[in-house]
Formats: C-alpha cells, sequence, structure tokens
C-alpha cells in the first residue's frame, strides 16, 4: 500500500499494485479499504472514490490538521483493517438484459473474424461470462467490468464514433461496459441494453458500483422493442 | 422573483460549488470553475456559499429582474452595467425591478461569476444546483441559458436590502432609494480580477512525474504552453513541446481532480477543469494548486501559459491562507452591512 498526493486537496491510496494479476482479490481490497475509510469519518474528508487498484481520498485543505497527520491517520485505519484480514465485501448481483441484433452491433464482425468465432459462438460467451465492475466512470454510470473471456479481447476503435446511442454494449481492451447514455466513444459495439443504467433521481444515481457482479442475458429483438415501448 | 434572460450570450449556465459525494457514481465535481469567485461573488451580496449564481463565458449577457436585486461579479476583464452605471468587478450593485444588467465582451479573460441576492432557485439535483451539462442535468433544464428563458430566484428580505443601501438613506430614513446604487466597498482585486498578464500557474509534482525525461520535466518548467481551440469546461488543452515519456507502458484508470495536468501519447498536455471526467488513464505529469485554478479558469485559445513549480506544502499554506483571508473578509462585510 502507497499513499500518494493527487493534487493539494486530495490524496491516492495505492491498495494493490498489479490489479490484473487478480481482479476479484484486488477488487476486494480495494472494497474493504474503501470501507474501512468510510466507517472511520475521519474529520476533512470529503469523498471516497475506488478505481481498480486506487481509493482517492478528497478532502478540505482548510478542515485537516495537516497533511502529513492525514497521512498517518489513514496508513493506521487501512493497517488496523488489513490486520483484520479479507472481510466479506458485498458485491451485489445485477442482470442485464442484451439484444445482440445486428443493428445494435455493428462490430460484432469484426470481433468474431478476429476471434476466429462464429457470430454467435461470440454471443454465447459474452452473455456466459461472469462480470465484475472494476470501477464506475468515463461518462457517469458507464460500468468497466472485468471478467470478459480472452479471446473476445479487442482494441479500441482507432477513430472512436461520434455518437454511440444509450444502452450500448461494447468490448474495449479486455473490458466490457455499457454506455449509459448516448455519447461519442471507441468501443467496439456488440449490442444494446433497454435497461436504464443511470437517473439522477435515484441514489446513488448509477445501478452497478465498484465491485458489483454482472450477467448478460440475451434477449430478442422483440423483448428488447417490448422494453422500450 | 424572476430574471429575464434578454440576450444569453455565448456560454452562461447556472453554478454553484458543485457536486460532491457520487464520484463513485462517476459523476464530475463540476460547479463555478472559479469556486472562490463565486463564493466571494455569493457574500457581497449576503448569500450564503451554496447560493447559485450564473458563470457567464465571453459575455454579451444581457439580464432584467422582476424584483429589486443586489448583484456581484468577480472574473476577468469585463464591462458590467447597471442601466448605465459601470459595475466594477468586486462591488455590490442594486439592480432595480425592470433596469437592465448587461456584461460585454471581455477585454482579457474569459468567464464571469455572477451572484444574485437570494439565488437563482433551480432545483437541487443530487445536492447541487450546478449545470452538469455533459450530463445534462442540473442547473436550468439541463443546459446552458437561451435568450428568451425565465430563470426562478430565490427570496431575498428586504432587511438584507435595507443593509446594503442605508447607508445613503439612514439620515432620511427613507429605504426607497433611487437604484442603480453601488458599494463603496469592494472585495479584494486579486480574488475579484483574476486576468494575469503573465499567466503562470503554479504546479506541484504528479503521481507519475518521474515516469517523463528530464528534458519534458525542464520544458514543463521553462517553456510557454498555448491554450488551443478545443478547450472547454471540461479541460484547457495545451501546445508547446511534446512531453516524451521514458516508458510507454498504459496506466490503469485512476482518479482524477481539477487541476491535474495529464499528457497522452501525442505528448500535448491537458489540464482539467471543473468538469473533468472523475477517472483517467494519462500519466499525471503535475496539479495546478488550488489556488492557481481561478487563473487557469480565464484561460482561452492563443492565450499562453507557463507552469512554475511548488511545494506540497507551500500549495496548502497558500491554500489555508486564503480560506482564512476569506473568513475575514466575510465578518469584515458583515460589519459593513450591519
Amino acid at each position: 500500500m502507497r499513499i500518494e498526493p493527487l493534487g493539494d486537496s486530495a490524496l491516492l491510496v495505492r491498495i494493490v499494485d498489479d490489479f490484473a494479476r487478480d481482479p476479484e482479490a484486488s477488487l476486494n481490497a480495494v472494497l474493504g479499504a474503501l470501507r474501512s475509510l468510510e466507517s472511520a469519518a475521519i474529520p476533512g474528508v470529503t469523498e471516497l472514490a475506488p478505481a481498480y487498484a486506487t481509493v482517492a481520498i478528497f478532502f478540505d485543505a482548510a478542515r485537516i490538521e495537516s497533511f502529513d497527520a492525514l497521512e498517518t491517520t489513514i496508513g493506521k485505519i487501512l493497517h488496523a483493517s488489513s490486520l483484520e484480514g479479507e472481510s466479506e465485501v458485498e458485491a451485489p448481483w445485477h442482470e442485464i438484459p442484451v439484444c445482440y441484433d445486428r443493428e445494435f452491433a455493428p462490430d460484432l464482425g469484426d470481433i468474431a473474424r478476429a476471434a476466429g468465432l462464429d457470430e454467435s459462438e461470440v454471443i454465447r460467451r459474452h452473455s456466459g461470462a461472469a462480470y465484475r465492475v472494476n470501477c464506475v466512470g468515463f461518462i457517469a454510470g458507464f460500468p468497466f467490468m472485468s471478467g470478459l473471456p480472452p479471446e473476445l479481447a479487442t482494441p479500441r476503435r482507432a477513430a472512436p464514433r461520434k455518437e454511440v446511442p444509450a444502452g450500448s454494449v461494447g468490448i474495449g481492451g479486455a473490458q466490457t461496459g455499457v454506455y449509459p447514455r448516448s455519447t461519442p466513444g471507441g468501443w467496439n459495439l456488440i449490442g444494446r441494453t433497454p435497461m436504464r443504467l443511470f437517473d439522477v433521481q435515484w441514489n446513488p444515481p448509477a445501478i452497478l458500483q465498484a465491485g458489483d457482479r454482472v450477467r448478460f442475458r440475451q434477449i430478442s429483438r422483440e423483448e428488447f422493442e417490448a422494453c422500450t415501448r | 422573483m424572476k430574471l429575464f434572460v434578454r440576450s444569453a450570450g455565448f456560454l452562461v449556465s447556472v453554478q454553484d460549488l458543485g457536486r460532491p459525494g457520487y464520484r463513485q457514481s462517476g459523476i464530475s465535481i463540476g460547479g463555478a470553475l472559479n469556486l472562490h469567485a463565486l463564493r466571494v461573488a455569493n457574500a457581497l451580496v449576503g448569500n450564503d456559499d451554496l447560493f447559485a449564481g450564473l458563470e457567464a463565458t465571453l459575455g454579451n449577457l444581457r439580464l432584467r429582474f422582476d424584483d429589486r436585486r443586489v448583484v456581484a461579479w468577480c472574473g476577468g476583464e469585463f464591462t458590467v452595467r447597471i442601466g448605465n452605471d459601470n459595475l466594477p468587478p468586486g462591488h455590490a450593485g442594486v439592480v432595480a425591478e425592470g433596469e437592465e444588467l448587461t456584461m460585454a465582451a471581455p477585454n482579457a479573460g474569459a468567464r464571469a461569476w455572477l451572484a444574485i441576492s437570494g439565488g437563482i432557485d433551480v432545483p437541487l439535483v443530487l445536492g447541487s444546483r450546478s449545470t452538469d451539462l455533459r450530463g445534462q442535468f442540473g442547473g436550468y433544464e439541463g443546459r446552458a441559458l437561451r435568450d428568451g428563458d425565465v430563470i426562478p430566484l430565490g427570496t431575498t428580505s428586504r432587511l438584507k436590502e435595507r443593509r446594503f443601501t442605508n447607508r445613503r438613506t439612514d439620515k432620511s430614513g427613507d429605504f426607497e432609494i433611487a437604484a442603480p446604487w453601488i458599494s463603496e466597498w469592494s472585495a479584494p482585486t486579486t480574488w475579484t480580477a483574476t486576468t494575469r498578464g503573465d499567466r503562470v500557474l503554479r504546479i506541484v509534482r504528479g503521481a507519475n512525474w518521474d515516469r517523463f525525461t528530464s528534458e519534458a520535466q525542464m520544458s514543463l518548467l521553462t517553456t510557454p504552453f498555448t491554450v488551443m481551440p478545443d478547450s472547454d469546461r471540461m479541460a484547457a488543452r495545451l501546445e508547446g513541446p511534446a512531453l516524451p515519456r521514458l516508458d510507454s507502458s498504459d496506466l490503469l484508470s485512476e482518479a482524477v481532480v481539477p487541476g491535474t495536468l495529464q499528457v497522452p501519447p501525442n505528448g500535448k498536455p491537458i489540464l482539467l477543469l471543473g468538469d473533468c471526467q472523475t477517472i483517467g488513464g494519462y500519466p499525471k505529469i503535475a496539479h495546478v494548486i488550488t489556488v492557481d485554478l481561478p487563473i487557469a479558469a480565464q484561460l482561452w485559445p492563443g492565450n499562453f501559459v507557463r507552469f512554475h513549480e511548488v511545494s506540497l506544502a507551500e500549495a496548502q499554506d497558500l491554500l489555508r491562507e486564503r480560506e482564512e483571508d476569506f473568513a475575514r473578509f466575510r465578518v469584515g462585510l458583515s460589519l459593513q452591512m450591519s
């Protein structure tokens, strides 16, 4: 574990060094640290946010005792929680319905060719795997997920699309994700979900949070249309 | 209780101190790009810190109100008038019902923050009235203001107005004064006029400083960079000498903050501002210190900007000092108004 300054009003705690070696255990360690820091309610700390191997700690520089004191406090909290050993991290399951219809999947053919698989086999493998949310970001509510079968990993498109429709399910490198709203984007699109993932009226506004588990369930075009009607 | 937008200019949005607490859902902090300027303007009109005001980009703004309001602004080199009277930055002024408040295009700088007594009364979305322009929520209908918009304002107390006007009227005991009235007192100019000719931003080293070549580190600290046209509330994109890295391996995305200076593979640094994403995967060479973000918020395409390194302790001392000065300013202001 390492604590690094992130400008003058935030810190970054690096919980694990090699996230990719074991994303499952890494995420558990990061979320465990996040929960410990949350329950410690350190004076002057305004917000905590996990992303992959790190937890960011935002603070009000005018309200903390000193930067060094804050660092020491954080170190103590995390040391104590690491002594308690690996705690059970709550990780709710979500099922996301996806229609892999050709119209929603402009990059399915390229992925299938690159992997040497039929398109239907790509769909079967994508919807058959278990995923976990590494972090939420890029745009509000966008989940970056690990668990993609390695043969489906595909580099991002060289030129991002000017507009990716809301609900698009994509592959970017070794991760899969869902665009909660329309935006420019560079991931390879293989389907679309009618499910809403983000709404500012909800709390939290993003359904998927770091650590959550996800399965995709293939639905027909008819089901998709019925859901969006 | 209403604000009429006669001319919305180039880009005007409702902003407050931002939307902390939702980074875990990927929501940007947002808020006024110069949070301090909005706080100072709010204090000048007797508002709380949390009241929402307007952020105007490049001026060309004309506003009217259906009741009497106290207004104040901070920011670039704009000319702001109440009717025909000049309202300098950092001064409070009274705008009478039906009178026009105008903000012309700036001579220098890009943005200004306008506070109105009672504040802008749009609904709170996730605890903030800020407009998230990219997410299209918050503020007024989740968008920039347009000509003809009618924006709800909060209540403003008669007593508060009286405080602003009594210096001129307490002899006669008549509080009805002929607007406009502009305060003689003002906020410190370093807070209210944030456009500087030299445009030097102080930085602290970022986590990935050591991933850059010594030439890159030297270039960052000695060479001016030009602000590029594709700059907005998310980031100021800069061009100058390329900033090569020692190793080209990818980084896992991690938190970024307003002020982060990140360098994508093309070597052209990007200075993140208030509407920046919550995470990023580009190496962070440095961070502009919080007290200099007001200067960063004035950068406009074609401007030159330089960087000067300071220690983290110095950056935090400067911030603490400014907060103490602001607390004193608030006390002083309440004495002026009582």
